[in-house]
């Protein structure tokens, strides 16, 4: 199955009732799928007007409770900040997708990993995160669709999945989990229709009395610190006894990954760290998977953004230098392998 | 083990299904395995090309820059590819079509005209099998019955009378070998 159709269908397996988008290369499919499957799992699967539309519509959906999705590209993903920052601000559980692709601008319709500011640092204005999943391959798609959905529910945070034009198109095999049946009870907050038998629920992100807004941001980043003790997730391959560690997520560190394992292969002493989730970046698994390295290689599908994260994670006690290819330009496994020969000299 | 495979031609001549078969054969087979189009500007009214791998192990990288086996169903895909294939891999190109001859004495250059051979047969738009089927006798990647499981997967049910069709041009190819 596609990358792209596999986010669709573990999505309505998560219960996701409301799909809102609007095509665009390289995540169309995803939206194609949910046209054709939405309606007969009982849900509702609608082709907005714009990508604005389409997140004011999710955050409408989220407000009366169900779980609701939207997903887009780059210059899409763009559009949709405003709504995304109204969303964290009226503590909405959403998923929002962006299958990336190369920018700025209109870009070209090519992977690329150059929207890791944006997803991590800065998807709308105020002060908020959102939660942010890098899965690598089309299986950790799914299975990162279901953690979104679970995750965003439980913290009421809108969950960004980061995807990019490689794995959206790829095709790779596939196990779904069965169809989730018990939901959360949002009732407590979700403005569902009260029936005159409780007051009403109201969602809400205007609080023109700034101490009330600095309560209700300060109350949200409380929330915030349970999710960087608690969620972040990596996986560490080659780890133990590496004096390089190659930094990469996504499609950059199945690329980074065949490098590694051909460099080790041939005796040299290089691993791979591979965040699973970017923003809580896993700053401990980091220094655990780094406890050996002299040095420290990230790789990305941009001109550098995530670099800058491991540095603070390994609070620059380790060089860390940098390999990146942009515009839509993969690296190959040789490019990276040559890096890795290069920064440790051959094998020991 | 590792095969990477790269396969590349026109729009429309079943570039794309075909790495599909190929993916879904190492499905069946039980393999890891990985399916990647392109989906750029070329593939609106140029060449289209995919990438498959089929290992034992975990797959790294899904795009093929150096691959085992290459099917070339056009000059320009040809051209684009010859130089990437990887010493001692194996070439196959669609005469009929690519009138480019092979530079290389490192790898096996099988040349058959599939397209010709197609629409003598009442084949048209088969081509992309034959040459499937060729590739497969020359490796003994996947058998016959794998083939057909992936096809069964690959061909909804109402268009069922394509399997036949396809697993005919599937063998001839592979029959073209002797």
């Amino acid at each position: 199955m596609k990358g792209n159709e596999a986010l669709a269908e573990a999505a309505i397996r998560c219960g996701c009732k409301c799909f809102f988008g609007y095509p665009i290369t390289p995540q169309t499919e995803l939206s194609a799928y949910m046209a054709k499957r939405m309606e007969k799992a009982g849900g509702v699967f609608l082709q907005a007007e714009s990508e604005v539309a389409a997140i004011n519509m999710v955050l409408g959906a989220a407000s009366t409770g169900v779980r609701a999705m939207t997903s887009s590209s780059s210059p899409g993903v763009s559009l949709k900040a405003e709504g995304i920052s109204y969303m964290a601000g009226s503590d909405l559980p959403a998923v929002i997708i962006n299958v990336q692709r190369g920018g700025p601008g209109l870009g070209s319709i090519q992977p690329a990993q150059s929207d890791y500011f944006q997803a991590t640092k800065a998807v709308g204005h105020g002060d908020f995160h959102v939660m942010v999943y890098a899965p690598c391959s089309v299986q950790e798609m799914v299975d990162a669709v279901t953690l979104a959905f679970d995750k965003a529910d439980e913290y009421r945070v809108p969950v960004m999945i980061l995807a990019d034009g490689l794995l959206g198109q790829m095709m790779e095999p596939v196990t779904f989990p069965e169809p989730k049946t018990e939901l959360p009870d949002k009732s407590s907050w979700a403005a569902c229709g009260h029936k005159n038998e409780r007051p009403h629920n109201i969602v809400n992100s205007l609080f023109l009395d700034a101490p009330l807004l600095e309560a209700k941001v300060k109350e949200r980043f409380e929330r915030y610190k349970l999710i960087e003790e608690n969620e972040t997730d990596a996986e560490l391959y080659m780890c133990d006894d590496a004096e390089l560690v190659v930094t990469a997520y996504g499609a950059a560190a199945r690329v980074a990954k065949s490098a590694v394992t051909k460099a080790r292969a041939e005796g040299i002493k290089v691993g791979l760290f591979r965040p699973k989730t970017l923003w809580p970046f896993p700053v401990k698994e980091l220094n655990e998977a780094a406890k050996n390295a002299k040095k420290i290689l990230d790789v990305e599908m941009s001109m550098g953004q995530m670099i800058y994260d491991v540095k603070l994670a390994v609070e620059c006690r380790i060089p860390v230098e940098f390999f990146g290819r942009t515009g839509g330009v993969i690296p190959t496994p040789a490019e990276v392998y040559d890096e890795i020969k290069k920064l440790t000299g051959g094998a020991q | 083990m590792t095969t990477e495979i790269i396969l590349a031609g026109f729009g429309g001549q079943g570039i794309l299904f075909t790495g599909k078969i190929l993916a879904y054969c190492g499905l069946m087979a039980g393999k890891e395995l990985s399916w990647l189009p392109s989906y750029g500007p070329e593939m609106r009214g140029g060449t289209a090309n995919c990438s498959v791998c089929i290992s034992d192990e975990p797959i790294g990288s899904p795009l093929v820059t150096t691959p085992d086996i290459l099917i070339a169903m056009n000059g320009p895909s040809y051209n684009k590819f010859i130089d990437a294939v990887k010493p001692g891999g194996l070439v196959l190109v669609d005469n009929s079509v690519v009138d480019e001859v092979c530079t290389r004495d490192d790898v096996t250059f099988i040349a058959m005209p599939a397209t010709d051979i197609a629409s003598d047969s009442g084949m048209n738009g088969s081509a992309n099998m034959i040459l499937m089927g060729r590739m497969l006798a020359e490796t003994g990647l996947f058998d016959m019955d794998t083939v057909k499981k992936a096809m069964e997967k690959c061909i909804p049910p109402k268009r069922a009378n394509l399997i036949e069709v396809n697993m005919k041009a599937v063998e001839m190819g592979a029959a073209s070998k002797e």
